[in-house]
């Protein structure tokens, strides 16, 4: 951050080398902040791909799984009763060979990690080893984006919902703290302490176990009803707790979080200047409280924006909600490395996009912030 | 130093830091007095123990307290035995080395359920003469039914719903009802029951001892589960495995930030530059897939899952916060007096930098415990707790597995919930507090 002075009298001289010298220094700011991005996620993603098959071991694990489903499916395979030892045992042999070499472990682990990590770079996500999509494509594409929507839905719900409604409640509330209802949020802050499917348990029971009004879990009914009205209410139905649980478990720390906030910016001199001015309330909070916020408001609305893809894993677990953090913890437990790979390059993706933007997007809205200034 | 007292003291203006150091407090004296009460090795064998170890309890049984909440009361489980006492026995010696015993237990059943089942565990010592038993059962309304007659071998078990022979007696295919009412009407008798057993041995140290166990609706304080384990054990172990989670997590976590921090702006160059690039690249990779990972494929042990948690939290936001203020501190006079004297790097940074920071890392310690205490349960819901050690969150596992929430044995979930709710609170309550003492600009607002 910097503050930008220009005298005067050398306007004009200035303004020419200062805009030659804005010119490379956002050319160089952009080349060297993508570069150091760009590693980043590079060294980030390496990580996870290192952590993903434990140097090793998960192959391991996945080949005495092979040899034990080929030997299996060869034994109970009647054809091949009468067989000859030795045959059966060449094709048991054989089999397991293919079905390596088709999940690509007959490859040394270091130069296989290598490979993940350029596909990861370049998005060339890959064939999924063990789950399928509901449409049965292998394709880690295909398996990510089809429970994408599950995910933005909740997600997007829940999440826009408790940014404008915290920020709603919190002008309101900065606005006359020390009330009962400041005093209220202020008290029921801690409850935040407390995750999101931790409520849900709460919620199923009381809504779904004792006064059976919602659905236990699951997305929509089974079978789906057939008319998009009636699909969507009941889509809507087995939203609410969900939904519910994600905001109840944020809602008034949010609030909390965001009054303080504003009231510290609230208690500066000129909003009291605006205020000794007449100008009216909505003008004060508008220009001279939101927006000296609005760098800090919009950074959280862009991290909001990325958690929108990694979901929230847990409570899609716990109401069964078929989105992409509960697909992230299924892969895990069946030791599907590409969809692990393809979940976190995108997340990594995203974040060092925000983070590269944020700072164009700081110097849009504060004029005292320069791009790559000191 | 005087300031932090004085910090302390004003503790107690906060209603809400005084819920929370009870809530502390009572956590602690919790965790010691399982410790006390049930050893670890003890805990252990108890939370992994199957039949063998919980054979004498119904499963799925709610806390015997909620008969206070309920108009029908339910009948409570109970095992009395010879052996120590709690079923009354008399041997009366007879010629040849031959004897008979006696054995009674007389019970008041008032409840307005029929139990679930009723099972006698006999064991009795002989070298050849098998000794011999017959049961009688006596009701309230003075009858007196014979239940089963046995020639005993080493060990046996007789379940009193499993006889045919009773079935066929008592004209019925559901011998427990059958038992606790009216032959005529059908209607359940309260009333005192008398099990009557007498036996006869035919050799001189030949002995005979019984266990009666009566498996009713409830069961103790906190009930059973699918195991039929006795729940208190797993709901008071909870409390020190959560609390040494939290802590340890929160307390390594915190410092090693602030050292990390410190260490990084001090020295300045290369280190911090180090540091600023880890933090940016530990903000990329995925914290909870990570665990799970971890969970999954390497161990599951709470330690290394701790040690995990502990190394993904150090480099997060939290270590940018410290830096830009030790960054101001640096700067202070004080600090370049301290040069000035030539005090060393790591005198500068451990005796003058970390110790301004107290007062911001006392209320962020306290209020990052609820976060993992509840980690620990997530990850125990997950399916990635602890195999071995008894953990609250194990428990809503096994309730959530079992579907407990479905299936209505509410309690089995809410035990455990309400106790993680109640620690998950406590400290939040206090680190609030903490922070609005210790941090007197937000005070003010």
């Amino acid at each position: 951050m910097a503050v930008v002075t220009q005298s005067p009298t050398e306007n004009t001289v200035a303004k020419r080398t200062s805009h030659t010298n804005t010119f490379t220094r956002v050319s160089r700011y952009v080349v060297v902040r993508l570069m150091v991005l760009f590693a980043t996620v590079v060294v980030g993603v390496y990580l996870t791909i290192m952590i993903a098959n434990m140097g090793g071991f998960v192959d391991q694990i996945m080949k005495g799984e092979i040899r034990e489903r080929v030997t299996q499916t060869i034994a109970a395979n009647p054809s091949m009763r009468q067989a000859d030892p030795a045959v059966r045992k060449k094709l048991i042999e054989d089999t397991i060979v293919k079905e390596e070499q088709r999940l690509g472990l007959d490859i040394p682990i270091a130069i296989r990690n290598f490979r993940y990590l350029s596909n990861a770079l370049t998005l060339n996500l890959g064939r999924a080893m063990n789950m399928t999509s509901d449409s049965g494509s292998k394709q880690v594409r295909l398996i990510l984006l089809e429970r994408l929507p599950a995910t933005l839905l909740l997600m997007g719900i829940s999440q826009l919902f408790l940014f404008f409604s915290s920020i709603f409640l919190a002008l309101n509330l900065s606005r006359r703290y020390g009330n009962f209802w400041d005093r209220l949020v202020v008290t029921l802050s801690p409850t935040s302490a407390v995750p999101p499917w931790f409520y849900g348990i709460f919620l199923i029971l009381i809504f779904a176990a004792l006064l059976k009004v919602l659905p236990f879990g699951g997305m929509v009914d089974s079978p789906p009803p057939s008319n998009p009205f009636d699909y969507s209410m009941n889509l809507l139905k087995h939203l609410t707790l969900p939904a519910l649980s994600l905001v109840l478990s944020s809602f008034f720390l949010s609030i909390y979080n965001y009054r303080t906030f504003f009231l510290i910016y609230s208690s500066e001199d000129y909003v009291e200047m605006a205020k000794a001015k007449g100008l009216p309330s909505r003008d004060v909070e508008r220009r001279y409280i939101l927006r000296p916020t609005l760098p800090n408001i919009i950074t959280n609305f862009a991290l909001l924006i990325i958690s929108l893809w990694t979901g929230a894993t847990i409570t899609e677990t716990v109401f069964i909600w078929p989105g992409l953090g509960r697909t992230l913890y299924q892969a895990i437990g069946l030791y599907d490395i590409p969809i692990i790979v393809g979940s976190t390059i995108i997340y990594a993706y995203l974040l060092a996009m925000t983070v590269f933007l944020l700072d164009f997007i700081y110097a849009l809205v504060d004029p005292r912030v320069k791009v790559g200034g000191r | 130093m005087k300031s932090l007292k004085n910090s302390f003291q004003n503790i107690l203006y906060y209603p809400s830091a005084i819920v929370g150091i009870f809530v502390v407090f009572l956590l602690v004296f919790t965790a010691i007095y399982a410790m006390v009460k049930i050893p670890y090795n003890e805990a252990i064998r108890l939370w992994r123990g199957g039949e063998e170890v919980w054979y004498q309890n119904p499963k799925f049984a709610p806390p015997a307290w909620i008969n206070f909440l309920s108009s029908k009361k339910y009948a409570e489980s109970f095992a009395v035995r010879t052996s120590d006492g709690t079923m009354t026995k008399e041997v009366t010696l007879g010629a040849e080395g031959t004897s008979t015993m006696e054995a009674s237990y007389t019970f008041d059943f008032a409840s307005d359920y029929y139990p679930q089942e009723m099972i006698l565990y006999l064991s009795s010592t002989y070298t050849e003469k098998q000794p011999f038993i017959s049961a009688e059962w006596l009701t309230p309304d003075g009858r007196k039914i014979r239940i089963v007659n046995l020639a005993l071998s080493q060990k046996q078990t007789y379940r009193f719903s499993q006889d045919q022979k009773l079935k066929t007696k008592l004209r019925t295919d559901d011998v427990i009802p059958a038992l606790f009412s009216d032959p005529e009407t059908g209607n359940l008798i309260r009333g005192k029951y008398q099990l009557l057993i007498t036996g006869a041995a035919f050799e001189p140290d030949s002995d005979i001892n019984v266990e009666f166990v009566f498996h009713g609706q409830v069961y103790g304080l906190a009930g059973t589960d699918h195991a039929r384990r006795d729940l208190v054990v797993p709901l008071l172990w909870g409390a020190p495995v959560a609390l040494a989670f939290g802590l340890i997590a929160s307390l390594g976590t915190s410092v090693l930030t602030m050292v990390i921090a410190a260490v990084g702006t001090w020295y300045g160059g290369w280190v911090d530059e180090l540091i600023q690039r880890i933090t940016e690249i530990n903000l990329v990779l995925p914290f909870l897939s990570i665990l799970i990972l971890i969970g999954t494929f390497y161990s599951r042990s709470i330690w290394v899952i701790l040690g995990a948690t502990i190394l993904l939290s150090i480099f997060t936001g939290a270590i940018k916060a410290y830096r830009s203020i030790f960054v101001q501190v640096k700067e202070s006079m004080y600090i370049e007096a301290a040069r000035a004297y030539g005090a060393s790097g790591s005198r500068i940074v451990f005796l003058y930098l970390i110790p301004r920071m107290i007062p911001l890392l006392i209320p962020g310690l306290v209020s990052s415990v609820p976060a993992f205490v509840f980690l620990e349960a997530s990850l125990a819901v997950l399916g990635l707790g602890d195999p071995v050690l008894p953990t609250w969150g194990k428990i809503i596992e096994n309730a959530n597995s079992n579907g407990a929430l479905y299936r209505g044995y509410y309690y089995w979930i809410l035990e455990p919930a309400i106790l993680l709710m109640i620690t998950g609170l406590g400290f939040a309550m206090l680190g609030f507090a903490l922070d609005r003492i210790f941090n007197p600009k937000l005070r003010d607002v």
